[in-house]
C-alpha cells in the first residue's frame, strides 16, 4: 500500500518497549512491534475458537451464533471445552488482544513523539469489558455471571440481568452513564458542527476563525470552552461514560441484590433526614 | 517517562472580555457583560460571556420559562405544596399525558391539559432555540451545522411526544413529565412491544451512541496527545495541514490501518452524533405503528432465537 505522501519521513526505527528493533517495522500501513505480533496471535486464536465454538452450536446463522459462558456448577472452576470452556479461552484472548492493542498504541505513540492520551482512553474502554466478564463473575462467585458471545444473545443477557434487578434504569451508576453517554454525544454534536461550520461557510464567503468559534458559542449559551477545551471536556465525558457503565454493572449483584427500585425507598425516601 | 500531559491549563492570562466578531444584520445588541472564571480557566477558555439575547432567545427563555413552571407547579401541586415533600419526592413526581381515551383532543387541565400545555411550550421553546442557533450562525457568516445536527435532536422529541402519538390516535402515548415516571415509560414500552433490543433501528441508534462515546474519546484523546505540536488550533490545521496532523492521521494508520483527516473527523463526529437521535427517532417511530412486537419480529425474520433465552443463574 503507498504511503501518505508526508509519511516517509516519520517512519522511523525506535519507540519500541519490548523487543528492540526485532518487530520494529510495517506492513502494509499497519506498525506491527512486538504487541502487533502478540495482538495478532491472541486475535486469531480467539476467532479461531470463536469458529470453533459456532460449529458446535446448532447454527451458522450469524445473529444466533453464541459461545456462552460455563454453567453455574462450574463455579469459578475450568469448564470443559463445549460447555464454557471455549468461552474462558476466548475471554483470556480478548484480554490478551486488548492488553496487546493498547501497549502497541502506547509504541505507536512513543514513536509518534505524542502523549499517551490514546492508550488511556482505550484502557478504560478495557476495564469496563474486564469488569463484565472477569470482575463481576469473580465477585458472584462463577464465570456463568459473564455475558455470552453472541451478536442477540448479548443483548438477551443485558435484558435478563436488568429485570433481575427490578428496572436498571433505577440504578443511579446506569443513571449517572447514561448521563454522560448522551452528553458525550451532544458535546460531539456541538464540537463536530462548530468545526464544520467555521470550515465550510456558505459559498463565496472566507473560512472563519476560533473568534468566530467562540463568539458563536458565547452569543448563544454565554460560554465557549475553547479550542484546546472542548478536547478535554470530551475525553472526559467519554471516559466517564465507560467507566459508570462498568461501576454500574459491578454494583448490581456484588454489593445491590435486590430491586433498584427499592433502592431509593432505603436510602432516598428513608432517610432520617426528612423528619428534621 | 513522566512528562505534561496537557490535561490542564497551568498558566491563565487576563486581558480584557473578548468581545467578540461583528456579526451581520444584528437586530439586538450582544450584551455588555462578561467576566472571568479561574476554575474554567483550568479546563478551557477563562471568559464567561457576553451572552447575545436577540428576539429567539427571549422567545424561548419564555417558553421555556412557562413550560418548566407549568410542570414544576403541578409537582409542587401534588405534594400539598409542601417545599421538603417536593424535595423529597422530586423524582416521583410527575406531569402525566391524558389517559387514552380522549385521545387527541384537549383534555380538563388536571387530567393531562396541563401536560398538553407543557408540551406545547417546551415545543415552542425548542424551536425558538433552533432559530437562534440558525439565525445565529447566519449572522456571524458561518455554517448551519450546528442546527441541522440539534434539529435530529428534535426529530427524536418531536417523535416521542408528538409524530408517533398522533399516529397513534391519542396523547395518551407520549412521555411523561418526570424522573422515574419516564424510565418507567421507557421499561414499559420495551416489554410492551416485546423487546426494543430486536428493533433494528434501536441498534443502530445505540451503536451511533457507543460510536459517539469511543469517537470523542479518540478524538479528544488523540488532539491532546498532539496539542503539544499545535494540534488543538484544528481549523489552522484543516486549511494548512501540520506535523501534529499528520502525526494524528498517521497514529491511526499505524493502529488500525485507516486514518481521518483533520477535518473529516468531525464529519464523521457530525454524522455519528447525528444518526444517533435520527436512527433513535425512526425507531421509535414504527414502534406499535408498523410493528407491534420486536421479538415476533425478529422470530420471524429468523434473527431471534425461538424460545425464551434463559441464563444459568
Amino acid at each position: 500500500m503507498a504511503l501518505l505522501n508526508f509519511e516517509k519521513k516519520y517512519r522511523i526505527r525506535g519507540g519500541t518497549l519490548v523487543g528492540g528493533d526485532l518487530f520494529d517495522f510495517w506492513i502494509g500501513p499497519f506498525y506491527i512491534g512486538f504487541f502487533g505480533v502478540t495482538t495478532a496471535f491472541f486475535a486469531l486464536l480467539g476467532t479461531l475458537l470463536i469458529i470453533w465454538g459456532a460449529a458446535l452450536g446448532d447454527t451458522w446463522n450469524i445473529w444466533k451464533i453464541s459461545i456462552n459462558p460455563p454453567p453455574a456448577k462450574y463455579g469459578l472452576g475450568l469448564a470443559p471445552l463445549a460447555e464454557g470452556g471455549l468461552w474462558q479461552l476466548i475471554t483470556i484472548c480478548a484480554v490478551g488482544a486488548f492488553g496487546s492493542w493498547g501497549l502497541r498504541q502506547v509504541e505507536i505513540s512513543r514513536k509518534l513523539g505524542m502523549g499517551y492520551h490514546v492508550p488511556i482512553a482505550y484502557s478504560v474502554a478495557v476495564f469496563a469489558y474486564v469488569s463484565l466478564v472477569i470482575v463481576r463473575p469473580v465477585l458472584m462467585g462463577a464465570w456463568t455471571h459473564g455475558f455470552p458471545y453472541g451478536i442477540f444473545t448479548h443483548l438477551d443477557w443485558v435484558s435478563y440481568v436488568g429485570y433481575q434487578y427490578g428496572n436498571f434504569h433505577y440504578n443511579p451508576a446506569h443513571m449517572v452513564a447514561i448521563t454522560f453517554f448522551f452528553t458525550t454525544t451532544l458535546a460531539l454534536a456541538l464540537h463536530g458542527s462548530l468545526v464544520l461550520s467555521a470550515v465550510n461557510p456558505s459559498d463565496g464567503k472566507e473560512v472563519k476563525t476560533p473568534e468566530h468559534e467562540d463568539t458563536y458559542f458565547r452569543d448563544t449559551i454565554g460560554y465557549s470552552i475553547g479550542t484546546l477545551g472542548i478536547h478535554r471536556l470530551g475525553l472526559f465525558l467519554a471516559l466517564n461514560a465507560g467507566l459508570w457503565s462498568a461501576i454500574c454493572i459491578v454494583i448490581s449483584g456484588p454489593i445491590w441484590t435486590s430491586s433498584w427500585i427499592e433502592w431509593w425507598d432505603f436510602n432516598w425516601l428513608g432517610t432520617p433526614w426528612w423528619s428534621f | 517517562m513522566s512528562e505534561y500531559q496537557n490535561l490542564f491549563t497551568k498558566v491563565q492570562i487576563r486581558g480584557p472580555v473578548e468581545r467578540g466578531v461583528v456579526a451581520e444584520g444584528d437586530y439586538w445588541e450582544r450584551g455588555t457583560g462578561g467576566g472571568f472564571s479561574t476554575l474554567l480557566g483550568k479546563i478551557g477558555n477563562a471568559q464567561l460571556g457576553p451572552v447575545y439575547l436577540g428576539v429567539y432567545g427571549v422567545a424561548s427563555l419564555l417558553c421555556g420559562f412557562i413550560a418548566i413552571e407549568i410542570i414544576g407547579l403541578n409537582m409542587m401541586a401534588q405534594v400539598n405544596w409542601d417545599p421538603i415533600q417536593f424535595v423529597r419526592q422530586f423524582n416521583y413526581l410527575a406531569l402525566s399525558p391524558p389517559a387514552a381515551e380522549y385521545g387527541l383532543s384537549i383534555p380538563p387541565l388536571n387530567e393531562g391539559g396541563w401536560w398538553l400545555m407543557a408540551g406545547a411550550f417546551l415545543t415552542a421553546s425548542i424551536l425558538f432555540w433552533w432559530a437562534r442557533t440558525y439565525s445565529r450562525a447566519i449572522e456571524l457568516g458561518m455554517g448551519t451545522h450546528v442546527a441541522w445536527a440539534f434539529a435530529s435532536a428534535i426529530w427524536l422529541y418531536l417523535v416521542l411526544g408528538f409524530f408517533r402519538p398522533i399516529l397513534m390516535g391519542d396523547w395518551s402515548e407520549a412521555v411523561p413529565f418526570g424522573i422515574f415516571e419516564h424510565l418507567n415509560w421507557t421499561n414499559n414500552f420495551s416489554i410492551q412491544y416485546g423487546n426494543l433490543f430486536y428493533n433494528p433501528f434501536h441498534a443502530l441508534s445505540i451503536v451511533f451512541l457507543y460510536g459517539s462515546a469511543l469517537l470523542f474519546a479518540m478524538h479528544g484523546a488523540t488532539i491532546l496527545a498532539v496539542s503539544r505540536y499545535g494540534g488543538d488550533r484544528e481549523i489552522d490545521q484543516i486549511v494548512d495541514r501540520g506535523t501534529a496532523s499528520e502525526r494524528a492521521a498517521l497514529f491511526w494508520r499505524w493502529t488500525m490501518g485507516f486514518n481521518a483527516s483533520m477535518e473529516s473527523i468531525h464529519r464523521w463526529a457530525w454524522w455519528f452524533a447525528v444518526l444517533t437521535t435520527l436512527t433513535g427517532g425512526i425507531g421509535i417511530l414504527l414502534t406499535g405503528t408498523v410493528v407491534d412486537n420486536w421479538y415476533d419480529w425478529a422470530v420471524k425474520h429468523d434473527f431471534a432465537p425461538e424460545g425464551q433465552w434463559e441464563p444459568d443463574f
